[in-house]
């Protein structure tokens, strides 16, 4: 039995490893994604204060904060029993729409796009943000740099800090906006919308008008009908901050639309002996193992995923691309809306219409006459003891969960993470991709293997945020359970 | 033309926001590229490890590792990265003093155990499956790097030249120290911080402090403070006067108290005992004439009562290199 590895799995926020098993003709038995890293914020969190959660779990991931920021204070919100002025909802999206800005621009111009714009089969060395520079050219890097700096800016600006901010609090948030800085950021949300529109030429340019392209994202490699996850406001439009969450089934039927609160009722998280990550998945489909289709319980949670559960998206621009992505992969309207499209590369589209939506958003909260109002805090005047925060973070549906004393001490924290929702997805597309390009001892090229890194790099995975949850070293534990599943007495070696 | 000398940057266990910061120096990124062979970085590069131990000894002139030390691969990369490189940087605060990460500490391995895979809203796990460091599958064996009992610094594990403060580190400041190698300028003695001030946030700080004394504490989220004044005299617990300076005193610029993020100022050992020492000198509890021994000691606990996290409030950032360390047993 052959053996490839691929370790560190480069260009994704954190830290991943491929196991791909060949048998003796060559071909591929079975491969193994694992997750060979863990911190463990679900327990050293208990015994913290309830409100330096927002700070603390912003450390969970560099390159995401922000989301983890608002779904801490949103699950504030309610373990201190207050309702936020509506000012300060504002400015938390406001903030949100510049984070995702950022965050999709980075991702699409340095983590997935030299993938498609330096090219899948490009040397490894060129095969980054430099290689990406210098395809596009200068004037564009320079651009991609400006979009992300001004946005950070903005993040800085409204949150208190570029990466990892303090600003959310239970009840609201800790600073109003003034005039000056409003009309500022009216100007940034502008920009923005000119480089999403930029960016999606680009990516009509680059992918859509290459054949080769088209091909690999059209192809049957990266194919999986799974049931996807997303928020949706009181409309069924996508939304990022806040709403109820909507799955739908592979043929695009609503299965169940909960808030945030239930989310224990429909998900279940699955532990192998073999990754230090668990894989979320629908508690009444059930857990078949790493198959697709309408009994396996596995779902999507990514920007196409938000777009599949969907009915229309909530800013014009937006909305004509999201028409566009669905009409040219030939999706059906049935019951007025779109099928759900099943191509993982076409993920790195949706992005990019995210990209616009987000855009448009900043924009009309920029311009929201409530906005600048100094009306932002809240005093909690209880503490309930449990809260459930949860928003969109870019790669999937994000939730923090906590109980606490009448201290406001925690007892007990729980997250399901963007990246974690789609750990079996990723399983699912990296043994996919490997089954159809390694055949018959195919001579296993660096391109190659980077096709198989593409099948998880479009979900644009963040392990450091997948891996929260860390027990420190791994021991041996054995615990005797009476009937009733209670440990009756435990071995630690 | 000489070769450009080559530039790393490892993640060992963190959260990717050095990275982050790093790219967070904009434009000037192309200067890097301009002026380093930009070599290993997984965040960002394709280039994988068995790359890095073709290399010569020492021939990465620079490598920033971020992250702290939690399983045996981030040690082993840390020894691999210190052989091959001339400089080794710890990069930002899970590095240099452990960070949030080192809150691990507090609490046992059963403990963490526990609360992900067996006990928890979610996990469905009646077979009672944890992961293990090697696990037999029908085609071979699969192995995950075991888990230390702590979170270790880097300093900890290997001989360390300079470290950056900060979680992140501000991108100025990561600038800075960039730019003074590209000059050519002489580094510091080794051991020293790297892209920090030799003073505290206080300093930084635009509040005005008027030497008030407090006679109680306030949590976050209980006050609404003003704008102007500074925050610890007002009884939150700021820990700026506990802090190295280096980030321009941000979070007290949006009316949140500093977290410490920075570590102890230079010269401190412990930023937590500076912290303590600190309060002692603040709080008063008013008038001592005539109080009973009870009443007295009354007053002193009610304001340690309203401190109902010591280590996660003055420990932080820097457990896990503190001289307290975390738990004993």
């Amino acid at each position: 039995m052959k053996r490839i590895s691929i370790d560190p799995i480069t260009r994704l926020e954190g830290h991943g490893k491929i196991e791909i098993f060949l048998n003796d003709d060559g071909d591929v038995v079975n491969t193994y994604f694992q997750v060979p890293e863990l911190r463990g914020f679900e327990q050293f969190c208990v015994g913290r204060l309830a409100e330096e959660m927002p700070v603390i779990t912003n450390r969970i991931c560099g390159v995401c904060p922000e989301a983890h920021h608002l779904a801490s204070v949103k699950a504030l919100d309610e373990l201190f029993g207050v309702t936020p002025p509506d000012a300060a909802k504002k400015i938390r999206e406001l903030l949100y729409m510049a984070f995702y800005v950022t965050d999709h621009t980075t991702h699409f111009y340095a983590l997935g796009g030299p993938d498609f714009i330096v090219g899948p089969d490009a040397p490894p060395a060129e095969r980054n943000i430099l290689g990406v520079v210098n395809k596009v050219g200068l004037d564009i890097a320079k651009q991609v740099i400006g979009c992300r700096a001004r946005n950070h800016h903005v993040l800085e600006m409204i949150g208190g800090r570029g990466i990892h901010l303090p600003a959310g609090v239970p009840g609201g948030w800790s600073k109003s906006i003034s005039e000056q800085e409003r009309a500022e950021i009216e100007g940034i949300a502008k920009e923005n919308i000119d480089f999403a529109l930029f960016s999606l030429k680009a990516f009509d340019d680059i992918v859509l008008k290459n054949s080769a392209y088209l091909d690999l994202i059209t192809s049957d490699i990266y194919v999986h009908n799974t049931y996807y996850m997303g928020l949706v406001d009181s409309q069924n439009r996508v939304n990022f901050y806040d709403g109820m969450v909507r799955i739908v089934d592979p043929e695009g039927k609503e299965l169940i639309k909960y808030h945030p609160r239930d989310y224990t009722s429909v998900i279940a998280e699955h532990v192998e002996e073999w990754s230090y990550l668990k894989y979320p998945y629908i508690k009444s489909v059930g857990w078949k193992g790493f198959v697709d289709g309408m009994d396996s319980g596995i779902y999507a949670a990514s920007p196409l995923s938000r777009l599949n559960v969907s009915d229309s998206m909530p800013t014009p621009k937006a909305q004509e691309h999201y028409e566009r992505m669905y009409e040219t992969l030939g999706s059906k309207k049935i019951n007025g809306r779109y099928q759900p499209i099943h191509h993982r590369l076409v993920t790195h589209w949706a992005r990019l219409i995210e990209l616009l939506y987000a855009a448009e958003h900043m924009l009309e909260l920029a311009t929201d006459p409530e906005i600048t109002s100094p009306k932002v805090r809240v005093i909690p005047e209880r503490i309930v003891g449990k809260g459930v925060g949860c928003v969109e973070a870019p790669r999937g549906t994000l939730t923090h969960h906590y109980e606490s004393d009448d201290k406001g001490v925690l007892t007990m924290v729980n997250m399901i993470v963007g990246t974690t929702n789609n750990y079996a997805p990723m399983t699912l597309s990296i043994k996919r991709a490997a089954e159809k390009l390694i055949t018959k001892g195919k001579i296993v090229e660096q391109g190659l293997l980077n096709k198989i890194e593409m099948a998880f790099r479009l979900y644009d995975p963040c392990l450091s945020c997948a891996t929260h949850s860390l027990p420190g070293q791994m021991p041996l534990i054995v615990n005797i359970r009476n009937n009733d599943g209670e440990v009756v007495r435990s071995f630690t070696r | 033309m000489a070769a450009k000398p080559k530039l790393s940057m490892y993640w060992a266990s963190s959260c990717g926001g050095c990275e982050v910061s790093l790219v967070n120096i904009n434009e000037k990124i192309l200067d890097v590229a301009a002026n380093f062979d930009f070599y290993f970085c997984p965040c960002l590069l394709d280039t994988k490890k068995k790359d890095i131990e073709a290399l010569k000894d020492g021939e990465i002139a620079i490598t920033f590792f971020n992250g702290a030390i939690r399983t045996e691969e981030n040690e082993e990369m840390a020894h691999l990265m210190r052989k091959k490189s001339a400089v080794l940087i710890a990069f930002g605060s899970c590095s240099y003093e452990g960070c949030i990460p080192g809150l691990s500490n507090l609490h046992t391995k059963a403990a963490h155990f526990d609360s992900i895979y067996l006990n928890n809203p979610t996990v469905d796990n009646p077979l009672g499956i944890v992961p293990k460091p090697e696990t037999t599958v029908p085609e071979g064996k699969l192995t995950i790097p075991a888990f230390y009992e702590k979170v270790k610094t880097l300093s900890q594990v290997v001989d360390v030249d300079y470290s950056i403060p900060g979680c992140p580190p501000e991108p100025k400041q990561v600038w800075n120290v960039i730019e003074a190698v590209i000059q050519g300028k002489t580094l510091p003695p080794k051991g020293s911080l790297l892209g920090a001030g030799n003073s505290t946030v206080c300093q930084e700080c635009e509040r005005k402090k008027e030497d008030k004394k407090i006679t109680r504490i306030y949590r976050t989220y209980e006050i609404i403070p003003d704008v102007e004044t500074c925050l610890l005299e007002q009884g939150l617990l700021c820990m700026g006067i506990a802090t190295s300076d280096g980030c321009g005193a941000l979070c007290p610029k949006v009316n949140m108290p500093c977290t410490g993020c920075y570590g102890p100022p230079v010269g401190t050992l412990d930023q937590g005992a500076k912290m303590v020492a600190a309060l002692g000198s603040i709080i008063d509890i008013g008038e001592k004439k005539g109080l009973s021994e009870d009443e007295l000691a009354r007053r002193a606990d009610l304001i340690i009562d309203s401190m109902p996290d010591y280590s996660g409030t003055f420990y932080k950032y820097s457990l896990a290199g503190s001289i307290l360390g975390g738990r004993k047993a």
